[in-house]
């Protein structure tokens, strides 16, 4: 496939740690092309380190391995710390989970996505400013002026998310891993959040990783769907095929959410099987 | 004994010149289980946050268990009664310490005995096993992290819990998990949830009433079930359990 952005075989990422290895990702291989991917799956199974790993932000003493890691072409494991920099932003971007922690708390807001925007392209600080609040406003912020001068303590969570989507979308990237992008947002604003990536996969061709651990959403937003368990990919899905999802673990997370009307206490849990995290 | 355990009468809290509480009414009564619901920036978690004594408000009224508050002085054992998980488990958890000293720290200070014993049950309450005491908070996934927020909130044995989205974070599995472990405690020792989160489906699951929040003000308070006979005036309230059917392309 000529489309073909990413390609991931055998990703692995480990930590020393005072009490032994740990082992966050063991084996994950996936392809994408311009098209949504979803990557749902259990607290701690690594999602999160995959999709840091493709964006090179794996902490510097953990053990990264892979016998393909290539983007649009390139080898993202050989590649110069410089080269890496200029695709990190540029080509691939990502949201991170964590929205406020990965601003700069002394910076406002403007300054910072202003600042990002002039990394990558040559262009004048009052068109800087003005893309800016452009983007601050695609991204349903309401009043961005005055988001524009807020210091991060200073926004609400899922002002600080949607402020994490501009700052990762105003450069264009080709390949765009949302962590969790939405998950603080309330579902009215979420899904006008959705609205503007699913645009973006549809008209400029971007490709899209969503991490999430809403199920409901990803197979009502996504094309396809990879479940992780335990640091591995136990299964793969067509979004619309969701509900025939054969790994016990899937089917009991389409079981367990409350749901309105439905009067459920305790909500049934997952018997977590020892063989499943082997 | 009081009847409401939590009340807020007509409380403003202000930014420079942005209201974000605009006489903000709630009253919670003893073992109720408060959901607050409302789009982003309506001043949900600057509610909790007031409560808590994080925030200053301006006016208005705040009394907890019968006792007045003003300012942001909150007294020591105002923390053994009223705990809070906060929606962003990074700024509340020093990065730099171990679950073991973020867990031990609250239990110290308020005198507790049998530390050890106590800080292992609520790692296992939580679904984090005994590996996850000596980790750095760092070293944990978003997931984890919530979940050690939770146990520090639940280890002090609080009476009132406010709850920031406390479970937005995690894996319907684990979601679960939690919500049943919250649900127990609840049972258990006549705790007091007040409980943000977007999710109505978490929300009329855990609660008995919620207020609707828009642009710093409650728009409207209803019993939880109204939800389900979509029993309500605010046009907000639509819209949200509309959106809560998921994404459709248009
Ligand atoms: N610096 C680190 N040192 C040791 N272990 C780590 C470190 N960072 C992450 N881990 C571990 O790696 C595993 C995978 O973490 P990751 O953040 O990818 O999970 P996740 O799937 O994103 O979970 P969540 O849904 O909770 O965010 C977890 O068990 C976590 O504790
Ligand atoms: N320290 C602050 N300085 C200035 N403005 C603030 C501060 N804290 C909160 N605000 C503003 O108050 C408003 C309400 O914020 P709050 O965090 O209460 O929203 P929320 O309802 O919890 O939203 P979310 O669902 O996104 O978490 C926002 O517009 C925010 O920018
Ligand atoms: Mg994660
Ligand atoms: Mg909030």
């Amino acid at each position: 496939m000529s489309d073909r952005l990413l390609t991931v075989e055998d990703l692995r990422v480990s930590f020393p740690t005072r009490t032994g290895e740990v082992q966050a990702v063991r084996g994950v291989s996936f392809t994408l092309g311009r098209e949504r991917l979803g990557i749902v799956g259990e607290s701690g199974s690594g999602k999160s380190q995959t999709g840091r790993a493709i964006m090179g932000l794996t902490p510097k003493h953990a053990k990264i391995t892979a016998k393909t890691l290539n983007f649009a072409g390139r080898d993202l494991l050989a590649i110069s710390d410089r080269e890496r920099r200029e695709i990190r932003g540029k080509r691939i971007a990502m949201v991170l989970q964590d929205p406020k922690y990965s601003l700069n708390p002394v910076s406002t807001i403007g300054r910072q996505i202003i600042e990002t925007l002039k990394t990558h392209e040559r262009i004048s600080t009052a068109e800087a400013k003005a893309r800016t609040l452009a983007m601050l406003e695609a991204v349903q912020i309401r009043d961005p002026e005055r988001v524009f001068s807020l210091y991060p303590h200073e926004v609400s969570g899922g002002m600080g998310q949607r402020v994490m989507i501009a700052m990762m979308l105003i450069c264009g990237p080709e390949l765009l891993i949302a962590d969790e992008p939405t998950s603080a947002l309330d579902v009215t604003v979420q899904l006008e959040v959705l609205g503007i990536l699913d645009k973006l996969v549809a008209e400029r061709g971007m490709g899209l990783i969503f991490v999430s651990h809403d199920l409901r959403l990803v197979s009502s937003f996504c094309d396809r769907v990879l479940v992780m368990y335990a640091g591995r990919v136990v299964e793969e899905l067509p979004s619309a095929d969701l509900s025939k999802a054969q790994h016990p673990y899937t089917q009991g997370l389409l079981n367990c959410l409350p749901t309105i009307g439905s009067d459920r206490h305790p909500l049934p849990v997952l018997d977590r099987k020892k063989e499943w995290a082997l | 004994m009081t009847k409401n355990v939590l009340s807020v009468k007509d409380m403003v809290v202000m930014f420079d010149e942005f209201v974000a509480l605009d006489h903000v009414s709630v009253d919670v009564a003893t073992g109720e289980s408060f959901g607050i619901v409302g789009e982003s920036g309506s001043g949900k978690s600057t509610l909790l946050r007031a409560v808590a004594g994080l925030n200053t408000f301006s006016a208005g009224a705040l009394s907890i268990n019968g006792q007045s508050y003003s300012g942001r002085s909150r007294s020591k054992d105002f923390y053994r009664t009223v705990q809070m998980v906060f929606q962003d488990p990074y700024g509340s958890l020093h990065p730099r310490q171990t679950v073991d000293r973020l867990l031990l720290e609250p239990l110290a200070i308020h005198g507790f005995d049998n530390v050890d014993q106590r800080i292992m049950r609520a790692l296992d309450e939580v679904g984090l096993g005994s590996g996850f005491r000596f980790r750095y908070s760092h070293q944990l996934s978003g997931g984890q992290r919530q979940r050690v927020a939770i146990a520090r909130a639940l280890i002090l044995e609080p009476k009132v819990l406010l709850l920031d989205e406390p479970t937005s974070a995690l894996d319907a599995s684990i979601q679960a998990e939690i919500l049943n472990l919250l649900e127990q405690a609840r049972k258990d020792r006549g705790l007091t949830f007040v409980m943000v989160s977007h999710d109505l489906g978490v929300i009329s699951h855990m609660c008995e009433r919620l207020a609707v929040m828009k642009g710093g003000k409650v728009i409207e308070t209803v019993k939880a079930d109204a939800l389900e006979r979509r029993d309500f005036s605010a046009d907000y309230t639509r819209q949200l359990l509309t959106a809560s059917e998921g994404f459709r392309r248009v």
